[in-house]
């Protein structure tokens, strides 16, 4: 895949030593963390929590996970519902914490950047992609946040722009951004195309 | 003899005009008939007399005009001016340099007088005449940087330095080619910089890190960056790109010469002292097709240069809609004689 540098580089999960284990995924990110248990030690769920957003994937997923027996399991019906769960979790987190993110970038990124805002080393955080290339994106006009953008280009839900999605994309915003695609001529409405699947 | 401040607009109406005696300090950036990426980065030393380079901070007659638009801006979109908290110190940092070459350049138009950690600032031009305690915000209407650079041509950059990267983690941008400190806060040398087509491939940005994190105090540098832009506007930012994007479709034959604007910066490149941060002030000179024709060298190696700039360069820069016409105006001033080599008008 062609990408910039400002991008992230997603890597593959795997089991760290450390004293507590934070996993978060949405959809298809599932199946990373249950890659990943079976590379785990026998002990690792003991101390592990597992932060759930079935999202697309709908009833697929919760059994698999539950039988790992992680000593906590939530199941959240999208980020914004769970950031501040993360973020309690987080604040009362101790040395030797290591955070496992997995799923679409939008999951990885939000979570990320709570992670960094609680001062947490990002060495200490892995993630995956798994699932959907839909993208988070911020149009630059009006500045709102657009998320599960499949098309290129896309329409602001905030302003209605038509918007070029970007690949440049910003950790702090954990979005691509957004520009007016039409701005020279805003009589040429180019064809949306499906792409970020 | 001060500097006689133009009365003018870079927008709705655009009275913006450059004096004859501007044209002819005018950056022009092309040494030769041809323009490629390259680091060319050199040191920012005091250069002639009557040249952008005479002093190290640069202040013409657009000066007093240029700190009303950025006014404008400000008051509709904020976020143009953002310090991430560790970046205080690095403002006082620009706020002293800035304060310090102003005086020192322009004696008659800016006045510091230092009494242990009691500064007093005058700024003729702009009516301001503050007294303020060094180090301590509550004695600014504003934090440092935002102050100064309130009262400073240009757009600024603040880079904090660490882990052998440089990080954008402030900055005063409201006078931009079309890139968003908004969005690109928080990024390292190499994010910020991803969008540039060619120039990775070619390890330009590697090689230019490499020289910036050596920079010492004391030795900055320097290097010109070229683009254009229809009607003087000096936002030429994303944020209002849906306002400003349509007139690149107004350019015709008949009004090349008023309406297209070859824009330069002049990147300078600062150690700062206590902070150890980079600031990288942008500063923007712009001029119209009509002034640039007026020196015949500067005519013809443009003519040349925009006719042979490479496409993805040409669609990057946003040039492609009145390319063509502007080439073609242009080569009325184009003769086919030798240019000579060099920056100079002659």
């Amino acid at each position: 895949m062609k990408t910039i540098l400002s991008r992230p580089v997603y890597g593959t999960l795997s089991p760290q030593a450390g004293k507590s284990h934070l996993l978060i995924a949405d959809a298809e990110g599932a199946s990373a963390i249950l890659d990943l248990a079976k590379k785990a030690p026998e002990d690792f769920f003991a101390n592990a929590h597992i932060m759930f957003i079935p999202g697309r994937t709908g009833d697929s997923f919760q059994n698999a996970l539950k039988a790992l027996k992680p000593a906590q399991y939530y199941e959240g019906p999208s980020v914004a519902a769970a950031l501040p769960r993360l973020t309690w979790v987080l604040a009362n987190a101790h040395m030797g914490l290591r955070m496992y993110l997995a799923g679409t970038e939008g999951l990885i990124g939000q979570m990320m950047q709570a992670a960094l805002e609680a001062g947490i080393d990002p060495a200490s955080i892995q993630t995956e992609h798994r699932g959907s290339w839909a993208r988070r994106m911020q149009c630059v006009h009006c500045k709102g946040i657009t998320e599960n953008v499949t098309t290129q280009p896309a329409t602001c839900s905030h302003c209605g722009l038509l918007l070029l999605v970007r690949d440049h994309y910003s950790k702090r915003h954990a979005a691509f951004q957004g520009v007016c695609i039409n701005a020279e001529d805003p009589t040429e409405i180019p064809q949306k195309e499906e792409i970020f699947r | 003899m001060g500097i006689n401040f133009r009365k003018e607009t870079f927008r709705d109406d655009f009275t913006f005009r450059n004096s004859p005696e501007n044209i002819r300090r005018f950056p022009f950036p092309y040494h030769e008939d041809a323009y490629m990426y390259s680091v060319n980065i050199e040191p920012h030393v005091p250069g002639p007399k009557n040249s952008v380079f005479e002093h190290l901070i640069d202040v013409d007659e657009h000066y007093v005009s240029e700190m009303q638009d950025r006014a404008m801006v400000l008051a509709e979109d904020p976020l143009r001016c953002q310090s991430l908290p560790h970046m205080t110190l690095a403002g006082w940092d620009l706020l002293e340099l800035l304060m310090t070459e102003m005086a020192k350049g322009y004696p008659e138009h800016f006045t510091l007088t230092r009494d242990g950690d009691r500064w007093r600032w005058i700024n003729r031009p702009l009516g301001i005449d503050d007294t303020f305690t060094f180090g301590d915000v509550s004695t600014l209407p504003y934090g440092p940087m935002e102050y100064i650079t309130r009262q400073s041509q240009g757009d600024f950059a603040i880079l904090d330095q660490r882990d052998g990267n440089l990080w954008m983690d402030a900055g005063m941008v409201t006078t931009q080619a079309d890139w968003s400190l908004d969005f690109d806060i928080g990024m390292n040398f190499f994010e910020w910089h991803a969008p540039v087509p060619l120039a990775h491939e070619m390890g330009v940005f590697t090689r230019a890190l490499k020289f910036l994190t050596n920079i010492q105090q004391g030795q900055p540098a320097r290097r010109l960056n070229w683009t254009m832009t229809i009607n003087p506007r000096l936002d030429t930012s994303p944020e209002n790109f849906h306002k400003w994007g349509s007139d690149r479709l107004t350019v015709t034959p008949e009004n090349v010469g008023q309406k297209v604007h070859l824009r330069v910066e002049l990147q300078t490149f600062f150690r700062l002292p206590r902070s150890n941060a980079l600031v990288f002030p942008i500063r923007c000179y712009l001029l119209k097709m009509d002034e640039l024709v007026t020196v015949p060298k500067w005519a013809r190696r443009f003519h040349r240069v925009l006719r042979d700039l490479p496409v993805e360069l040409a669609e990057y820069k946003g040039l492609t809609r009145y390319r063509q016409t502007t080439v073609e105006w242009l080569s009325k001033y184009d003769d086919g004689a030798p240019t000579s080599p060099g920056f100079s008008p002659e």
